[in-house]
């Protein structure tokens, strides 16, 4: 099980040369050994959400994947979002209309959201909102959430 | 310009929205990682420990001189239990931590956690009232007969003389189910020994850093000072990240032994088995009625399921006790009998979760009006609005006072906007279709914001409830406010700036809210019990009036004029009336580098620091919800959701809608989804979110909110507390709502969850089906 392998990690458009024991998941190699917190873990078992990274371009929950399976994807996380200091539409939109409390889901909203904008943009409010049943909040009430998305849709469109 | 009263944008966000804010699990890389072995049965010895050569590890044989949890409330029907930090010889539920094994690795302590053997003999386990409270019940522990470690009564005469002239008698019998509050972010510490001082620093995802500071050097032997206490960014609490626990102990006995550093995360199946509980009670009610529907008495029996040990500082008590003192709730009647017991039985431990006992006497007290009415003919709004308490401020039947809301007028804007008799057409046409609607008032008040005067009551070893600020000016005229109370998410840092901005003239921008450090802020108690707003504002709008003086001082020196004539306001010191002013930042330049020229000012520099310990304030609400009910299988579809609601001033509207609409979710979660269940032997059976259904988005309508704001002088800045309003109220409105739908169906709803495979059970037993 202790045996290391090396595996090349391709996230937000630069390699991390790493080695992971092959049980790695995808989030504790992004969060450990790439040194990328800001993907979180709030259950291990799949069904949260707070954990989804983008991995060539689908929303993905990283405590679900080995960091193995990963090597020659490209991944993206929520460190990657913003251009500099400029917020994605996605992250302003969260701001703006306030869809964060703890904070503690937000990266694995704004990662599942950004993925779904991305590839439809025009997707209809039933629609998102089931797509955005993929992760649990426990303190908005999801209500900002849903707005947020909405509005960040209308800017990506 | 004023902030108070406007939406401001969160000076939180940033680092949250761009995965730079530092959580528990982050700050815990590097540090050795530590797992426990926990114990898998519910009751039973410890016969045997076997550590592998190899395996680093601590039990409790190893902690000589730790004390166990002891937490007290100073009266004769208070049972004390003692939680051991590791135990040496008994266990007493599912999840209890028995022996710590630490490694390099989280990954090879977990693996070292399962080479660890304990053989356990079991023993009968208790996890119902019903059973514990049998005269021949096993003893969870052996100093409390039939298990019972409460039992508080209040009988005044007039309560017999009420129920024996009353024209009707109503009694009901409500079931609230047990809880987690489940917040994302699951439980986790870490404990850093410095050499150079000898300190011990914990970083703990925490609601309440001075606090557990306290209880955990008393436990340790440690000088308080010896120990800081830092909480990270924390991911939700709603009550479990309160009261510190076993695991915290063993990292700082760690680090202080081993002069390093060791963390521990919890995993989701650890938080949902043996982090806190909550809400595990019933409730036997009868309520005396007169003809017309007034309500003359009630006489209630309050069973509280607290788990197997008690949690610091506010006791196995609060549930039980605070039920019992609070039941009365928003309603005007003269006699009240209650006989409140804490039961203690082989599950995980009680402790407060958002609204405490509220949402559970919310629904005792909710369907008790709804079954009268249906008994007097009369509709749910009327029942209440003929029993609402209407002139304030009011003394319950409780002798608690109420400051003034806005009860009646909630009640009736919320039966106009969701058009009571207009739903019951709409709700028959349904029926004729064959299908069931049903519509659930719920209308309560809830204290807020109290200090020491009402916890003192309650006789703790450790009475709660003050806040302090310390308010500073630097020299280039940025302002720190620096708060005992630590929040998790409630966007404290951007409202207490808007008050202070409010009192000093500056923007609210100019002013950084620090927390939870107890190196850094003075002692206070933290965010729970709907209290941020209320205490904490309140004592910075007390603080920041006192700098505002000081500036003041200090500008009239430079102006040339007297105190009295200098306004702060858009981050300049102006001469009422005049055109001559001075930027403030100039201000506190020349008050920290030309003290020279203040010399008859009290003291050098700028800085301000107060107490607030009010009484309390009560906010108040009615929830109105609609449901569908598909009585084939049970499943309840919600269709509205409405709030009018009082919390006073709204510093921040927006963030007091978060507030509220998050509540609500999880009061929803409370009547329809979430349920912790143990088998008669003491297993739990809900350890994953497979088992655990905490609702989505999908799930959950949109919410309406209408806000009332009712200023009284019982909260210094017109604030009350608005944190716990959503998760009292909204189970209620939506058991009423389930039970108002199938009614006609001879089907009685009194107990939460009511989960689809509950519900159907029901129908089919009432309406005799066999599928
Ligand atoms: S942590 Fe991956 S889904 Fe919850
Ligand atoms: S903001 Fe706290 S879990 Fe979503």
């Amino acid at each position: 099980m202790t045996d290391k392998i090396a595996v090349t990690l391709r996230v937000n458009a630069r390699d991390y040369r790493i080695e992971v024991e092959p049980r790695r998941t995808l989030a504790d190699a992004i969060r450990t050994d790439c040194g990328l917190t800001g993907t979180h873990l709030g259950c291990e078992h799949g069904v949260c959400g707070a954990c989804t990274v983008i991995v060539d371009g689908h929303a993905v929950r990283s405590c679900l994947m080995f960091a193995v399976q990963a090597e020659g994807s490209h991944i993206r996380t929520v460190e990657g979002l913003a251009d500099g200091e400029r917020l994605s539409p996605v992250q302003q939109a969260f701001h703006d209309h306030h869809a964060l409390q703890c904070g503690f889901c937000t990266p694995g909203f704004l990662m599942l959201a950004t993925a779904i904008l991305e590839d439809n943009p025009r997707i209809g409010a039933d629609d998102l909102r089931h797509a955005l049943a993929s992760n649990l909040c426990r303190c908005t009430g999801y209500h900002n959430i849903v707005i947020a998305v909405q509005a960040a849709a209308e800017k990506m469109r | 310009m004023t902030w108070v009263g406007r939406s401001l944008k969160r000076f939180e966000d940033a680092p949250l929205l761009t995965g730079r804010a530092r959580f528990m699990a982050d700050a815990a890389i590097g540090a050795r990682a530590v797992r426990f072995v926990r114990s898998p049965i519910a009751a039973g010895r410890i016969a045997r420990i076997d550590i592998p050569d190899g395996v680093s590890a601590v039990t409790g044989a190893d902690l000589i001189g730790v004390k166990p949890f002891r937490p007290r409330l100073n009266r004769s029907d208070f049972t004390p239990i003692e939680q051991p930090i590791l135990p040496t010889d008994r266990v007493r539920f599912v999840g209890e931590p028995v022996v710590a094994v630490i490694a390099e690795t989280p990954e090879a302590a977990e693996d070292a956690v399962d080479s660890v053997a304990v053989r356990f003999e079991p023993t009968p386990a208790v996890t119902d009232f019903v059973s514990a409270l049998k005269a021949d019940a096993p003893r969870v522990h052996d100093h409390a007969p039939a298990n019972t470690v409460v039992d508080a009564k209040i009988r005044p005469p007039a309560v017999e003389a009420a129920f024996a002239t009353a024209a009707h008698t109503v009694a009901i019998a409500i079931r609230s189910g047990r809880q987690s509050a489940f917040p994302l972010e699951t439980r986790g510490a870490r404990a850093d020994y410095d050499p150079a001082t000898g300190r011990t620093t914990l970083t703990v995802s925490t609601q309440m850093p001075h606090i557990v500071r306290t209880g955990l050097a008393d436990v340790l032997g440690m000088r308080e000072d010896d120990l800081r206490v830092v909480a990270p960014a924390v991911g939700g609490g709603f009550g479990q990240k309160m009261c510190p626990t076993p695991e915290y102990v063993v990292l700082i006995w760690l680090a202080r032994r081993l002069k390093g550093s060791f963390a521990w995360i919890e995993d989701r199946h650890e938080n949902l088995m043996a982090s806190f509980h909550s809400r595990d009670q019933a409730h036997t009610v009868k309520g005396a009625f007169a003809a017309d529907g007034k309500l003359l008495a009630i006489d209630v029996d309050l069973l509280c399921n607290i788990g197997a040990y008690s949690c610091f500082p506010v006791t196995h008590g609060v549930e039980p006790l605070m039920a019992m003192a609070e039941f009365p709730g928003p309603y005007d009647f003269p006699a009240y009998a209650a006989r409140a017991r804490a039961i203690t039985t082989n599950t995980c431990p009680m402790a407060p979760y958002r609204g405490v006992s509220r949402p559970a006497i919310t629904l005792a007290m909710e369907r008790l009006m709804d079954t009268a009415a249906a008994k007097l003919g009369l509709d749910p709004v009327a029942i209440r609005r003929r029993n609402l308490v209407a002139t304030f401020p009011y003394t319950s039947a409780t002798g608690i006072k109420y400051d003034a809301g806005a009860y009646r007028e909630a009640l009736e804007i919320a039966a106009e906007k969701v058009d009571l008799p207009g739903f019951r057409a709409r709700q028959m046409a349904a029926r004729a279709e064959g299908r069931y609607l049903g519509i659930g008032f719920a209308t309560f008040n809830e204290r807020t914001g109290y200090g020491t005067p009402a916890f003192a009551p309650r006789m703790m070893d450790v009475t709660l409830g003050y806040e302090t600020v310390e308010v500073a000016m630097d020299p280039s005229g940025f302002v720190e406010a620096r708060i005992g109370a630590s929040p998790h998410g409630q966007g404290l840092a951007t409202t207490l700036a808007q008050i202070i901005a409010d009192e000093l003239g500056v923007a609210p921008d100019t002013i950084r809210v620090i927390h939870g450090d107890t190196d850094r802020t003075p002692y206070g108690w933290g965010t729970f019990a709907s209290r941020g707003i209320v205490i904490v504002g309140g004592a910075c709008k007390i603080a920041a009036a006192k700098l505002a003086v000081r500036l003041r001082a200090v500008a009239a020196t430079l102006l040339q004029t007297e105190a009295g004539k200098v306004e702060l306001a858009d981050g300049r010191a102006a001469l009422a009336g005049g055109p001559a002013s001075i930027p403030i930042a100039e201000l506190a330049r020349a008050a920290y580098h030309q003290a020279h020229q203040f010399k008859d000012q009290p003291d050098i520099g700028l800085s301000a620091r107060a107490t607030y310990d009010p009484d309390g304030t009560y906010s108040n609400a009615c929830h109105v919800a609609i449901v569908e009910v598909d009585v084939e299988t049970g499943g309840v579809r919600l269709e509205r959701f409405l709030a009018v609601e009082d919390a006073g001033r709204l510093v921040n509207p927006t963030i007091v809608d978060g507030q509220v609409r998050g509540g609500i979710v999880q009061g929803i979660a409370n009547a329809l989804f979430e349920e912790i269940l143990y088998d008669q032997a003491g297993n739990i059976l809900t350890t994953s979110l497979m088992d655990y259904a905490v609702p989505t988005a999908a799930e959950i309508p949109p919410i309406e909110i209408h806000h009332l704001e009712t200023i009284t002088d019982a909260s210094i800045t017109g604030a009350k507390g608005v944190g716990e309003g959503g998760a009292i109220g909204a189970p209620a409105a939506v058991i009423n709502a389930v039970a108002d739908a199938v009614e006609s169906l001879g089907v009685a709803v009194y107990e939460m969850p009511i989960a689809p495979q509950r519900l159907r059970a029901l129908i089919r037993a009432a309406t005799g089906k066999k599928r």
